[in-house]
């Protein structure tokens, strides 16, 4: 094949004409017949094989070509009578509306048509909108009631959807519409807007209709070896028997009333061939019932040729299925059954190194792991291995030069995506890990950046087939190379849920093992050469702790201090001395003080993992996150972790202190309502006295509600300092799992609902339910839920607190479809935007957007947090290394 | 309505324009090893331009303040409307 290459110097977009959908057409389709009794397609008809072939083996009547190759050739009907284009039928209408009915010119003084001739040709030379000024131009001359240039009355035209034009209530056909458009002058119709060189106005409705060819809408054969037509040709066959009878009916004479219903039939026909959703007319429908698909609706939407077929395709070699948790498999692996790794292939070039090893494989075939489905030959032929006796063939022909597609196999490098794929981190490499099951399995630490969970969440796997994309994939999109975000220069990737309650707890003060409990963990979590350091390491009394043997994952010249997140936020933090253990040393790569959480390794958040990563690159991350994740997770499992109800339990002492703060605070409100009430409220500055009183009530209520919240929290603490493990508190403060405002919720009380961030206000006049008095402004009223969880609500309460929830979820369906289409906005817009070795930003047509790339040329995944340097940072590491 | 008189430039929020002379801006398209063509465009009816009374073809440099970089130099290449 020749490929010929050619810059494209412009598009330009008109209509076609009569004269050249003729030019362009190989035959001329008269009869609605497609195919004879014998099954071959009839000349003049639809399938005419001068429109090209779709059936392997025939040759095309026009170029010759085989199916595949010959791209196909357009026909045409004659119209008996010109019908309106739906696609310009509102067009029309405004030109009808300014041009005479009379002389067809645009009814304005020919001065003026001359100047906004002149502003159109000016607006297309630099580009500005041309549309404004055409608008100007149909403003002006629309209520024009007498023609400047012939003196003729102009008549009221009325538009009526989809194709029907009426002047003073009468109707006008598409043949009159005609006439009037093809008088318009070239140059009037350049004041309109038109190139007139690739489009006059009376292109806008057809005498002659295109006739699409075969390969556009190839007929399909049923399993009963039916033939079953494509719906375009469906309706080309309505739109030639219709036109059919209204020829011969013109021909004989038939009364004018027949001509007209016929004609008006036919556009019917043409405009659902067109659009088969157009307003104001039924849409046609398939013998089922089911409407038909036509031109419109092939383009149109999600499923549509643009988003459908060429901003998104399908593609072959990809599995999709439901993932599962592994926390025994690397970050960078994904766990794939087995039933996927047969189906999903990878192509090998057969060399003199690997064919005694791809031969096994062959001899494997489609169904015995690990094997190979296919057999390439160098002419691209292929031998599929799903028998014993192509098997026996490929095996006999294998030689250098083939291809073999094995089967997927463990160190494979595969994409694995979930959707919504709103970052690049959606969409990751990952190192194949054949094994049993039916799921997907993944590294706990890598559901941030996916955004999953194991609620029945799917994902998508590609298999990749090149080497360029295997090698781009590895070293661009591997998972350990997404550990740092682009988005706030932090780990994106990190420990969750029960790696950080895990942590939390081997590291505490009082956790120690015992020497044979403590191989046994690491045994256990495969840290065998962690094991021998252990052995050298002293123990104390017997004892190793927990801090000891996390240290053995540290790199041996680490320093480091951070608050941990368990950190009380003490007027002057005591550093290395708190006495909570919430200051985090580590010096030479031993943890001193403080306790591991989530600001140590979760996602988001690491301190200690963001550290490891820019410090000791991308491999010592993950083997960090890898052996991390094993270990505690094996610690928690051996140790027990729960939350119960009962976390939530208070004594009598937490219940009674609670409601007193709570029936003070209602006090509190009434006595501000009452002073509102005789006019002693000062009003804020900015405020009315109505905002300040809702103001000082929803401050009273907040106040009151953390304050049993703390008085909770305070018992629970006490409580667990006797030593009950309790593990929703355990949760919240390592930032495992929930918030200590979610315990306030269930063990002291949920607090004010809302709605709009006010107050509930809305329901009966004058009240929000009839359980209250009419303008009762008082906590209860107005939706303050002074109960908790646990205790259970009151009916008010509970309708109040639904009436919040309520909000939420609308808020949030709300928002996800808003921020989808905004999403697909930008990317549009900003596509193919590239930063330039030279630091420069460009768009397609190399144009510079911005000069330096974030105006610091910095990479942000590789910022601290988004700052350039921090000096502090710095600094401290010198200092620490020195001392 | 009577023509107010307010000096834009002196506004918190919009920042110095400077026309490069001639020597400057081919010293700049060097650097870049662009034609004025891949700059960014301002139009001659801009009041910072018609300000400091930059013609079609000049390039302005634009010093604006940057959160991350500090100082962050911008050019634009003035166009005229037709
Ligand atoms: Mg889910
Ligand atoms: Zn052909
Ligand atoms: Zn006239
Ligand atoms: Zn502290």
């Amino acid at each position: 094949m020749r490929v010929f290459q050619r810059t494209i110097a412009g598009i330009k977009f008109g209509i076609l004409s009569p004269e050249q959908i003729r030019e362009m057409s190989v035959a001329k389709i008269v009869t609605p017949d497609t195919y004879d009794e014998d099954g071959y397609p009839i000349e003049g008809g639809l399938m005419d094989p001068k429109l090209g072939v779709v059936d392997p083996g025939l040759r095309c009547k026009t170029c010759g070509a085989r199916a595949g190759e010959c791209p196909g050739h357009f026909g045409r009907i004659e119209l008996a009578r010109p019908v309106i284009h739906v696609g310009y039928a509102k067009h029309i209408a405004r030109i009808l509306k300014i041009i005479c009915r009379e002389c067809s010119r645009i009814k304005l003084p020919q001065e003026k048509i001359d100047e906004f001739r002149k502003r159109i040709k000016n607006a297309r030379k630099i580009g500005k909108d041309e549309e404004v000024i055409i608008d100007e131009l149909y403003n002006q001359a629309k209520q024009v009631k007498v023609c400047p240039h012939c003196g003729a009355e102009q008549g009221e035209i009325k538009f009526e959807k989809p194709t029907t034009y009426l002047e003073n209530g009468r109707k006008l056909t598409p043949s009159d519409v005609r006439e009037r458009l093809e008088k318009i002058t070239d140059e009037d119709a350049e004041a309109l807007g038109f190139d007139v060189e690739v489009a006059r106005p009376e292109y806008m409705v057809l005498t002659v209709l295109p006739v699409p060819p075969v390969t556009v809408r190839p007929s399909i054969i049923l399993e009963s070896g039916e033939r079953s037509e494509d719906d375009l040709t469906h309706k080309l066959v309505d739109i030639i028997r219709i036109n059919q009878r209204l020829q011969e009916n013109i021909e004989a004479g038939a009364p004018q009333i027949i001509i007209e219903d016929l004609w008006e039939l036919l556009q019917y026909h043409v405009t659902t061939y067109f659009n088969n959703e157009v307003a104001g007319i039924p849409p046609a429908r398939h013998r089922s019932g089911r409407p038909l698909k036509t031109l419109a609706q092939r383009l149109k939407g999600k499923e549509g040729r643009f988003r459908g077929n060429l901003s998104g395709k399908r593609v072959n070699f990809s599995a999709r299925t439901v993932i599962s948790p592994d926390p025994n498999i690397s970050i960078n692996e994904v766990g794939v059954p087995i039933e996927v790794a047969r189906e999903l292939t990878v192509p090998v070039r057969v060399t003199p190194y690997n064919i005694d090893y791809l031969r096994k494989l062959v001899k494997n075939g489609a169904h015995k792991y690990p094997g190979a489905n296919y057999v390439e030959r160098p002419d691209g032929s292929k031998i599929r291995l799903d028998k014993a006796k192509s098997v026996e063939k490929a095996l006999k022909e294998l030689d250098v030069g083939y291809i073999v597609h094995r089967h997927l196999q463990d160190g494979d490098i595969v994409l694995f995506n979930r959707q919504p794929s709103l970052h690049r981190m959606s969409i990751m490499a990952h190192e194949v890990r054949v094994m049993p099951g039916k799921t997907f399995r993944l590294n706990l630490c890598v559901c941030p950046p996916y955004n999953a969970d194991f609620d029945g969440d799917e994902m998508n796997l590609h298999a990749i087939q090149g080497e360029e994309a295997r090698a781009e994939a590895r070293m661009l999109m591997r998972v350990q190379d997404q550990i740092l975000s682009p988005r706030f220069g932090g780990p994106i990737i990190g420990g969750i849920h029960d790696h950080i309650s895990g942590a939390y707890l081997f590291t505490k003060k009082e956790t120690k093992f015992r020497r044979e409990e403590a191989l046994q963990l690491l045994y256990i979590a495969k840290m065998y050469d962690e094991i021998k350091k252990l052995l050298k390491e002293k123990s104390e009394d017997g004892y190793y702790t927990g801090k000891q043997i996390f240290s053995l994952i540290l790199p041996e010249d680490l320093n480091l201090r951070y608050k941990a997140k368990v950190c009380k936020k003490c007027e002057t933090c005591l550093e290395e001395d708190c006495p909570y253990d919430a200051f985090v040393v580590i010096k030479n790569g031993k943890l001193i003080k403080g306790v591991m959480d989530e600001k140590s390794f979760g996602a988001f958040a690491g301190e200690l993992l963001d550290r490891i990563v820019k410090d000791y690159g991308t491999d010592k991350a993950r083997e960090f996150l890898d052996k991390i994740t094993r270990l505690v997770i094996a610690f928690i499992s051996k140790r027990g972790f729960t939350t119960g109800i009962d976390d939530e339990d208070l004594p009598e002492e937490a219940k009674q202190r609670i409601n007193e703060i709570l029936t003070k605070a209602e006090e509190e409100v009434q006595n501000v309502i009452e002073m509102y009430e005789q006019g002693l409220l000062e009003p804020l500055p900015g405020r009315t006295l109505e905002e300040t009183l809702e103001m000082r009530i929803m401050q009273i209520l907040s106040e009151a509600r953390d304050k049993s919240g703390q008085i909770a929290n305070e018992y629970l603490e006490k409580i667990e300092e006797r030593g009950k493990l309790n593990g929703a508190r355990i949760m919240a403060i390592s930032g495992a799992r929930g918030s200590l405002l979610n315990l306030t919720q269930m063990a002291a009380c949920v607090g004010q609902q809302s709605v709009r961030g006010e107050r509930i206000k809305r329901g009966y006049s004058g009240r929000t339910l009839p359980h209250f008095k009419k303008g009762d402004i008082g906590a209860k009223a107005k939706g303050f839920v002074k109960s908790s969880y646990k205790s259970g609500l009151s009916p008010t309460e509970f309708f109040f607190h639904a009436m919040g929830g309520r909000e939420g979820l609308v808020d949030t369906a709300v928002r996800t479809s808003q921020s989808g289409y905004m999403q697909r906005r930008l990317i549009n817009a900003l596509q193919d935007l590239k930063v330039e070795y030279d630091n420069t930003v460009r768009d397609a047509r190399y144009v510079i957007v911005a000069f330096k790339h974030g105006e610091d040329g910095a990479d942000p995944a590789r910022t601290d947090w988004g700052k350039t340097v921090n000096v502090k940072k710095v600094i401290e590491k010198v200092i620490s290394k020195r001392g | 309505m009577g023509k107010r008189k307010v000096d834009i430039s002196k506004h918190e929020l919009v920042p110095e324009h400077i026309v490069l002379s001639e020597e400057e801006a081919n010293e700049l398209l060097k650097k870049l090893n662009i034609t004025k063509s891949q700059l960014p465009k301002i139009l001659a009816s801009d009041p910072m331009v018609k300000k400091i009374k930059a013609k079609p073809g000049d390039i302005i440099k634009i010093v604006r303040r940057s959160p991350t970089a500090g100082v962050y130099y911008y050019y634009r290449v003035v166009i005229s409307e037709k």
